[in-house]
């Protein structure tokens, strides 16, 4: 596996030494180290794999107790999640405030976004430190708080107060998103735009909102996918009406033990296959990497 | 006299005022400061009042308890022996967790640093336990590592133990839970941070002389040091906020009552929302003060640019 | 060893003895996959020796770089050092000092730290590599920066800082990959008689990599131009320069007029208008050949009025200019005493020549050239 490894090492990268070629030497002496990383990982693997695999297999046996697998197979425990979790509800709930903070947040960030890319001035770095602090500080943290104003004006509970708790994180990624894909645009292609005549509108519909299309599709996606997964504030803030589906997943789990873990399990795994979809279409657009943060550094 | 030139009914300005307003404009947009940061202002004020608001509002709410006058409630968490050890047990796990994770990042995104078929597949399989969400990989781990899952059972195949270990609804549980999802996201960040240092670096280190561990140990660390601790920072963050995890997998009312299931018990269970805001404000100074001090290490380091050109 | 140090050829300045005395390269080569980035490559060179490889990027000259420091592992071929064999080393046992293009200094050390990198992982002691470090910041006029970082210098010092780290060590070979295409072009006259500077006092043995024929006309004491992964010619400057053996070498040394005509007989070709009595340089010429006729703009003249060659801008050529043909001035400029012309064929060829006389665009001019700095090569140009 590592000689495979080390001989599609391309061009431009040196081995520094360690090559397939009559050096068993060498070979042999980062053997083990290799063998140690593929190991850890392999393990890291196999436990992830058994932790999904125990899921889905649970979700579709007929009953499943101190064996090696199910005894029997049955697909029953998805219908019957699906109507007692009232998914179908569930379901819509969550995509309106997936799409309504992808598209908020969006619309107030990226502008900010741009001013912190283009200028420097009195006054930045506290700005900067604005907006990292809702991705530093834990989202319970400020959820608490949060969801004891949304309280006071009659927004907890409501549709409306869980998209806009879930802003409170999605404006700062985006910011921390957008950035760079601003700063890689050289301001002189604004100025050319200028100079040939386009009025401020012009140069922000036919200049920049071409290149910013990869960054605003990144940054889309990833607040997407961030809010699907976002626990805490839509517990905090939500009502009956307004659960997405990981805190509708939760509250079965955490709800009387009437349910059997079957029909959860069931429910967990459409979650995670929902999630994966998003994954799949976002691995199109943006590098791994990019999924987990663009804090400030 | 800025002001009398403001007015849009104002008479032809003199030209006294219009050269101080030229003059101001022109002394602001020298420092950067024009009409483009108006932009900046809706993600402001958005976070003004969403973050900044509530938060205030927290802090002022926390100060005024039921009873126990302005202080009560803060008396209350540190005077309360099961509150007060939230702290340790938040700490306890949030510490190992962060450095499990990024301690076996390092020598792994080391070793793979350098490009290979399959390279952009393990990316992707490793973002995986991010999509689980907290529930499946709550239930995942309560079924693979529970005394009669499948982890337990290769065990006892293998003759390693011969009655189950208890691995979840305890402090095991809720570590495994925070490695499974926190590994991938601190490998993948300190991946990253690795790819940005320029591969002549190393080149440079080993024309010099430098075998393979002094390439790392003066060359490669240094100059990783600081993405380390930005990734300790945002690994700590999620470790420490933990907060599902310790209510499923682990033992809520004993070893893994962590001070985001305080808050919680306070504000939603008790709706004692006073007691429920101090707890998130210690949770919240617990949690920058690490960040602070961090970072101040951090600043302690090199943090320029990571190769290439200098 | 008995076969490298040539009898009679003494040191022509007196400089300090180099370590090395033979570095052999016998059929080294690399390939990625099915592609050969280098081609079995021969090279045998001398202890205090500048050597360049010259070529465009791509040719594999930074290929066999790599190669010799070890960050790239052969594909055939062996590396001697005085006999001893060293590719089978990694690069950090191989000992060389190598520069590199973006200089890769490490920007998390002082100037005094890098330079003192290779001595450290020699382990040497403290006093001695604080001596050495100082002595080296001294040669490279770097004593005032020693405790700046990389980044708050400028492209030269910092280019000089890499040199000093790569020779601090006393390397057998000093290897520079394209140091001087990240410096601009007055800081670039500057820094390359500052290393040749450094080679000489330092004694060193030099492999140094580059695509501008310039520099390595003026630094090296033999160039090896590439192309394609494959030699085209080893040479001293002046053997490059004077006598290319193929188009593609004679491009590369600034013969900047290639004209694509036929053969007349050995030493003659004419076409497109033009006739040339030139010099057979890559093998002989048969008649009704396709040929490839190469001059340099400063060989290429206007003629005198009425006379068949020996015009003004010739002095000091021995033979006679012979007539080429007639062309219209498009282009001129001026560079001090002398002009250069871009000049248009009534068949559409441009002639690139120099002349101290009076020549204004849209003058008709007739253009001669001496029979023995025209080169004539078999093939048309456009043939690789």
């Amino acid at each position: 596996m590592s000689g495979q490894a080390l001989r599609a090492v391309g061009q431009g990268h040196g081995q520094l030494g360690h090559d397939e070629l009559g050096q068993p030497r060498m070979r042999l002496a980062m053997r083990p180290g290799a063998w140690l990383t593929w190991g850890v990982l392999a393990f890291f693997f196999i436990n992830l794999l058994g932790v999904i695999a125990t899921v889905v297999l649970d979700s579709a046996g007929r009953q499943w107790f101190n064996t090696w697998l199910p005894t029997g197979w049955t697909g029953s425990w998805y219908s019957e999640a699906w109507s007692e979790f009232n998914l179908g509800q569930v379901l819509i709930a969550t995509l309106e405030i997936t799409l309504a903070v992808v598209a908020v947040s969006l619309v107030i960030a990226t502008p900010a976004s741009y001013a912190l890319a283009r200028r420097s001035f009195p006054g930045k770095k506290a700005l900067s430190i604005l907006f990292a602090l809702p991705i530093l500080v834990p989202p319970i943290a400020y959820g608490i708080p949060l969801a004891t104003v949304l309280y006071k004006f009659h927004l907890a509970g409501s549709l409306t107060g869980v998209i806009l708790a879930n802003l409170v994180p999605s404006i700062p990624f985006v910011v921390f998103t957008m950035t760079p894909f601003i700063e890689q645009i050289d301001p002189k292609i604004e100025q050319a735009a200028r100079v040939c005549g386009a009025g401020t509108m012009t140069v922000l519909t036919r200049v920049l909102a071409p290149l910013l299309v990869p960054g605003l599709l990144a940054a889309g996606i990833l607040v997407l996918v961030r809010t699907f997964g976002m626990f805490e504030l839509t517990f905090l803030t939500s009502g009956p009406t307004s659960q997405t589906l990981i805190v509708a997943l939760f509250s079965a789990v955490n709800s009387a033990g009437i349910r059997t873990s079957q029909s959860i399990d069931a429910m967990a795994v459409l979650y995670t296959a929902t999630m994966a979809v998003l994954l799949v279409i976002t691995l199109r657009f943006v590098n791994p990497t990019q999924l987990i943060a663009r804090t400030s550094d | 006299m800025t002001a009398v030139a403001a007015g849009p009914q104002a008479p032809a300005p003199d030209p006294g005022t219009v050269r101080g307003r030229v003059a101001l404009t022109h002394q602001l947009a020298e420092r950067g400061v024009d009409r483009v940061l108006l932009l900046a202002v809706p993600g402001v004020l958005a976070l003004v009042a969403l973050f900044c608001y509530p938060f205030l509002y927290g802090l002022q709410l926390s100060f005024q308890p039921a009873h126990g006058g302005v202080l009560g409630a803060y008396k209350a968490f540190f005077s309360d022996p099961f509150a007060r050890k939230s702290i340790w047990q938040t700490f306890a796990l949030a510490i190992p967790a962060s450095l499990i994770n990024v301690g076996a990042s390092v020598p792994i995104s080391y070793r793979m640093r350098r490009e290979f078929r399959g390279k952009r597949l393990l990316l992707a399989v490793l973002v995986v336990p991010i999509t689980l969400g907290t529930v499946l990989t709550a239930e995942g781990i309560l079924e693979f590592y529970g005394p009669a899952g499948w982890f337990n059972r290769t065990l006892h195949l293998l003759g390693l133990s011969s009655s189950p270990v208890k691995l979840t609804m305890n402090y095991t549980g809720v570590l495994l839970s925070l490695v499974i999802s926190g590994f991938p996201f601190a490998y993948l960040l300190i991946h990253s941070y690795l790819s940005g240092i320029h591969p002549s670096m190393e080149k440079a280190a080993a024309t010099l002389g430098a075998d393979w561990w002094r390439r790392f140990r003066y060359v490669t660390l240094p100059l990783l040091a600081p993405g380390l601790m930005t990734t300790f920072c945002l690994t700590f963050v999620m470790t420490f906020a933990v907060f599902p995890s310790a209510l499923m997998v682990g033992d809520p009312d004993g070893s893994t009552h962590v001070i985001s299931i305080e808050a919680y018990e306070a504000a939603l269970q008790r709706f004692d929302y006073a007691q429920g805001c101090a707890d998130a404000m210690i949770m919240t100074a617990l949690m920058l003060a690490v960040i602070v001090a961090v970072t101040a290490l951090r600043s302690r380091l090199y943090t320029g640019a990571t190769g290439g050109k200098g | 060893m008995t076969t490298g140090s040539l009898p009679g050829t003494a040191p022509p300045v007196q400089r300090p003895r180099s370590q090395l005395r033979e570095l052999e390269l016998r059929g080294v080569s690399r390939a990625y996959g099915a592609h050969l980035a280098l081609k079995p490559f021969d090279l045998t060179v001398r202890g205090g020796e500048f050597v360049a490889l010259l070529g465009p990027s791509g040719c594999g000259k930074t290929t066999a770089l790599n190669c010799l420091a070890g960050l790239l592992p052969l594909t055939g071929g062996e590396i001697r050092l005085d006999g001893r064999r060293v590719d089978t080393l990694p690069p950090e046992k191989r000992g060389f000092g190598m520069v590199f293009q973006n200089y890769a200094l490490f920007p998390h050390l002082t100037v005094r730290a890098n330079v003192a990198f290779g001595l450290k992982m020699r382990r040497l002691g403290k006093a001695e590599i604080r001596d050495r470090v100082e002595a080296v910041l001294r040669l490279v006029r770097l004593t005032e920066h020693a405790a700046k970082h990389p980044g708050q210098l400028s492209g030269g010092q910092q280019q000089r800082v890499a040199i000093a780290r790569a020779i601090v060590v006393q390397p057998p070979l000093v290897l520079m990959d394209e140091p001087l295409s990240n410096l601009d072009a007055a800081l670039r006259l500057e820094m390359r008689s500052e290393i040749r500077r450094i080679h000489q006092e330092f004694g060193l043995t030099t492999i140094y990599v580059t695509h501008d024929q310039e520099e390595a006309l003026s630094l090296a004491d033999r160039l090896v131009v590439l192309r394609d992964g494959e030699v085209s010619q080893v040479g001293t400057p002046a053997e490059l320069y004077e006598h290319p053996v193929s188009p593609y070498v004679a491009a590369f040394m600034g013969y900047r007029n290639m004209l694509s005509l036929t053969a007349m007989s050995g030493d003659t070709a004419a076409g497109r208008g033009l006739s040339v009595t030139g010099t057979p340089g890559g093998g002989p010429v048969a008649a009704g050949q396709p040929v490839t006729v190469a001059i340099r703009p400063e060989d290429l003249h206007v003629a005198g009025d009425g006379e068949p060659g020996g015009g003004a801008g010739t002095a000091g050529t021995a033979a006679p200019a012979a007539v080429v043909g007639e062309a219209v001035a498009e282009v001129v400029e001026y560079h001090g005493r002398t002009l250069h012309v871009e000049a248009v064929t009534a068949e559409g060829d441009r002639l690139h020549l120099r002349t101290s006389r009076p020549v204004h665009p849209g003058d008709a001019l007739r253009v001669a050239a001496a029979p023995e700095r025209a080169l004539i090569f078999p093939g048309d140009g456009s043939a690789p």
